[in-house]
């Protein structure tokens, strides 16, 4: 009977009144990869930490071929077998792959042996095909590598079981194809894996067996070939999932936004936009598809006024915004924009929930007046927002970094949705959110879009984008290829423009 | 369990000092005197004797000033290590105010001399906060070479064209009697410029809880792309927060004039600034506790002459047990480093670094 893997014992673990994981049993069994479901917030990445020895379950055991282990630090879980991909990635930017991955080796001369790590890593980097150059600097490697440097890193300390949490919520739709090879490849060398996503299709394509949880609980472990997407977000949401917002027919009205020839640099002072000319009307959703890097960040920034434009104007109803203040664009014209890399841009993980439900109009009244916060106010607009949008955490005084990754991406849509805007630039707005989240945000957009507000709405998944929009526009290497009507959308004909190919 | 670890844990400031106080002990054997009778006279001497406590107040009085003067900077990850520097500077414009612009009336020659002082701390401090948020020059560096520019400024001043002519070493002539400041204890030395102290400390406090500016600032120093998102301008902020610990450092150097030496000597700070930096890191980066640590420091140095004068001990053996609290105050930090405010601040001196080098525009201008 004991031939599982890896086997989780009704694990619990509460944080203060809050039961994160409540008796949870999972089996994985030997060489296979494990799908792990369920809503934001239902305790999937804490199950994870206690299994990587982040956290100290309050009860339960582990157990690791049969044989019960006590994991109280990543090192013995590391020891045990069972290494860990974050959904936020940990490595040091300014060290190579090569030093990353040997950083806190415990008993090697590191200067030493430098040359040896480097040779054995590129021997296993190429038995695996990641692809990856052992002395490159992690920092300058695209997203997608550096996660590949992540599940290096584990295999070299010889992991046998492999967690990743939410690894495809960081790429892109193509880069997820040739990340499931990978998989596949490690698979078949014998590795164990389990997989955390909010896809159901990506389930559908790559796990064996799938544990949905809800509220810290297990509420059903099955095998794949058992279930469908439908039956899945059932279980893991309690109703039926539609997987499509209704979209009515509207009439949209004037032009809002225009950017007429914009031009502008990305950070490492190349150019980004190019020459960009779009409309946006108001009652429209306007979407912007593209492969990841194509200028969609740049374009989203120099909007909301983070960037400066090279060359061009950006008109907002008629008057010329381009030297407009990110502040006065947010304040007085009206422009909300949800950025994409949210722990960078749209939240302070060190500040409480409240105080970043208030980021871009702490300075107002009634949350300020002279110079001095009015916290019961604060408090307040916290409360409401956090249940018009059924955000999970204990209390608005708690400090955001507690929430889960989705309800972190909660707190920003609330506070960005709520100042009844004129335009909304919203950039990637259901990564990393469980169906039902994703049906609500995209509810919500369409609210929005029928109050009369000119939507920009970014996204790499094509699918959503086709839901949501009314007209698609492709960005490519900072062009803009093309604009089509929605109803005119295929997937293949706007998936040429997106390959740069024009109509 | 937990709860009492996290009170063990918050009191490391304490541990610091009693670990020092018992390393020091032994140093106070090997002087040859009885280190319980040798710290009784110390901080008898210091806290519960008039005349004492007076002086350790106006040892305090530059102590917390210059202890505000670090804290500020550093909510927002920015090292200031040039109190000592706005101190000089900050007392030379007080000073000159003070000698140059008679027939002012008391009360408002005595504001005046204040806001200069001030003034002058500010407009110090101003230069490294330029050059950091203009072109990324690091301040640590510069705050430390502009305290020798300072110190050398001053004596040139005072040993030339303001030196009190005859006078047997580099002092200024005496300010008129009209400026000296009140006395906070009566017949002693104790002066106003203490209290002044303390209320700002209690305003920064205020501050950092509740206000506004606190909370921006503290921002800028946790996630500088977030505070540019929200309309905060870093650079601003940069210069702003210099600009308040300037003039903190100021006013330290203007009361050690104006209610202590009533005049300016060269080389007279011997190294306030730098004590600065221990009371913050005493009082854990909070203004309110560095009252209290800059009432130690002060108290440590006031009872180390007690001590010396009672029992023979020479002071220098008081600056090896400040320099041991110093020591251990460090040590405390390697404890849960990461959760600290200071290991906070440290963490975020690197974000900003790379905000100010993001070629992108800053918020409001
Ligand atoms: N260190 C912590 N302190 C307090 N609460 C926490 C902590 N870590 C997690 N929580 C809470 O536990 C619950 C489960 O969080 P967890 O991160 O495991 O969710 P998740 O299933 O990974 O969600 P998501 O899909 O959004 O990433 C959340 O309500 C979260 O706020
Ligand atoms: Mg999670």
């Amino acid at each position: 009977m004991t031939n599982y893997k890896l086997s989780l014992e009704n694990i619990s673990k509460s944080f203060g009144t809050l039961k994160a994981n409540d008796q949870v049993t999972l089996d994985v069994r030997p060489g296979t990869v494990h799908a792990v479901l369920g809503e934001n917030g239902a305790g999937k990445s804490t199950l994870m930490n206690i299994l990587y020895g982040l956290y100290r379950p309050d009860e339960g055991r582990i157990l690791v071929d049969g044989q019960a282990v006590a994991i109280d630090s990543p090192r013995a879980a590391l020891a045990a077998g069972i290494g860990m991909v974050h959904q936020h990635f940990m490595l040091v930017g300014q060290l190579t792959v090569t030093e990353n991955i040997v950083l806190g080796m415990k008993g090697q001369g590191l200067k030493l042996d430098l040359a040896t790590h480097v040779r054995k890593i590129s021997e296993l980097s190429q038995s695996f095909g990641f692809e990856i150059d052992p002395e490159a600097e992690v920092m300058k490697l695209p997203i997608g590598m550096q996660q590949r440097v992540e599940i290096l890193k584990l295999l070299y300390h010889n992991a046998e079981v492999l967690i990743l949490d939410e690894p495809t919520s960081v790429l892109t739709p193509n880069e997820t194809g040739p990340f499931f090879e990978l998989l596949e490849r490690l698979k078949s060398a014998g590795k164990t894996i389990i997989f955390i996503t909010h896809k159901l299709d990506e389930v559908m394509t790559i796990a064996d067996d799938v544990t949905v949880m809800q509220d810290g609980k297990v509420m059903a472990s099955l095998p794949k070939s058992d279930t469908d997407p439908a039956n899945l977000a059932r279980i893991m949401v309690g109703r039926e999932v539609l997987f499509q917002v209704k979209r009515s027919s509207h009439a949209s009205g004037p032009v809002v936004l225009r950017l007429a020839d914009v031009s502008a640099s990305n950070t490492r002072g190349l150019t980004a936009l190019d020459q960009v000319t779009l409309e946006v009307r108001a009652g429209e959703v306007f979407g912007i598809a593209g492969v990841d890097g194509n200028g969609q960040a740049e374009l989203a920034e120099t909007i909301a006024g983070l960037r400066p434009v090279d060359s061009g104007r950006i008109f907002l109803s008629d008057s010329d915004i381009t030297q407009t203040s990110i502040s006065d664009r947010a304040d007085k014209l009206g422009i909300a924009y949800v950025p994409e890399d949210r722990h960078r841009d749209g939240i302070v993980l060190d500040e409480s929930v409240a105080q970043n439900m208030i980021l871009r109009t702490y300075d107002r009244a009634p949350f300020a007046r002279f110079g001095f916060f009015n916290p019961g106010a604060i408090r307040d607009h916290a409360e409401r927002l956090t249940s018009a949008f059924n955000v999970r955490m204990q209390s608005v005084d708690q400090e955001i970094r507690f929430l889960s990754g989705g309800n972190q991406q909660k707190v920003i849509l609330a506070r960005e949705l709520e100042g009844e805007p004129k335009v909304l630039i919203v950039a990637q707005p259901t990564k990393g959110l469980d169906v039902g989240a994703i049906e609500f945000v995209q509810q919500q957009i369409l609210v929005q879009r029928d109050r009369g507000v000119a939507v920009l709405y970014i996204s790499t998944e094509l699918e959503h984008l086709l839901d949501v929009c009314d007209r698609v526009g492709v960005l490519f290497s900072g062009k803009l290829m093309d604009t089509v009507d929605s109803s005119e959308a295929t997937p293949e004909r706007v998936g040429l423009l997106m390959a740069g190919v024009a109509a | 369990m937990e709860r009492v670890y996290r009170v063990l844990f918050h009191l490391r400031s304490v541990w610091a000092i009693i670990a020092a106080l018992a390393v020091g002990s032994i140093l106070i054997l090997a002087a040859g005197s009885n280190p319980i009778e040798a710290y009784y006279t110390l901080f008898q001497g210091a806290f519960f004797d008039y005349w004492g406590f007076a002086s350790t107040l106006v040892k305090m009085c530059p102590l917390l000033l210059a202890g505000l003067a670090v804290v500020l900077p550093l909510r927002a990850g920015l090292f200031n290590i040039g109190a000592e520097g706005q101190i000089y500077i900050g007392a030379l414009f007080a000073t000159v105010v003070a000698l140059y612009l008679p027939g002012v009336p008391g009360p408002l020659h005595i504001i005046m001399c204040t806001l200069a002082g001030a003034l002058g701390g500010a407009l110090w401090a101003l230069i490294p906060a330029l050059l950091k948020a203009y072109q990324g020059i690091n301040e640590i560096i510069v705050t430390l070479l502009l305290n020798f520019v300072a110190l050398h400024f001053v004596s040139f001043m005072v040993s030339g064209p303001m030196m009190e002519p005859g006078a047997p070493y580099p002092y200024s002539p005496e300010i008129p009697d009209t400026l000296f400041l009140p006395h906070v204890l009566p017949r002693t030395d104790a002066h106003f410029g203490v209290l002044v102290g303390v209320v700002i400390a209690i305003a920064m406090y205020a501050v950092f809880k509740r206000g506004v500016f606190g909370f921006t600032l503290a921002t800028v120093g946790r996630n500088p792309d977030a505070a540019r998102y929200a309309g905060m301008s870093v650079r601003r902020h940069i210069i702003v927060s210099f600009l308040i610990a300037g003039a903190c450092a100021g006013l330290a150097g203007t009361f050690e004039v104006l209610g202590h030496r009533y005049r300016l000597f060269h080389a007279f700070s011997q190294g306030y600034g730098y004590d600065g930096i221990v009371v913050a890191f005493l009082a854990g980066l909070s203004p309110l506790f560095a009252i209290f640590s800059a009432l130690f420091i002060g108290g440590l140095r006031s009872g180390a002459n007690m001590m010396q004068r009672a029992m023979g001990i020479e002071t220098t053996v008081v600056e090896a047990i400040q320099g041991l609290v110093i020591l251990f105050v460090a040590v405390s930090l390697a404890f849960r480093y990461k959760v600290t405010e200071i290991g906070k601040a440290i963490a975020r001196r690197g974000e900003l670094e790379q905000a100010l080098e993001d070629k992108t525009s800053d918020g409001k201008e």
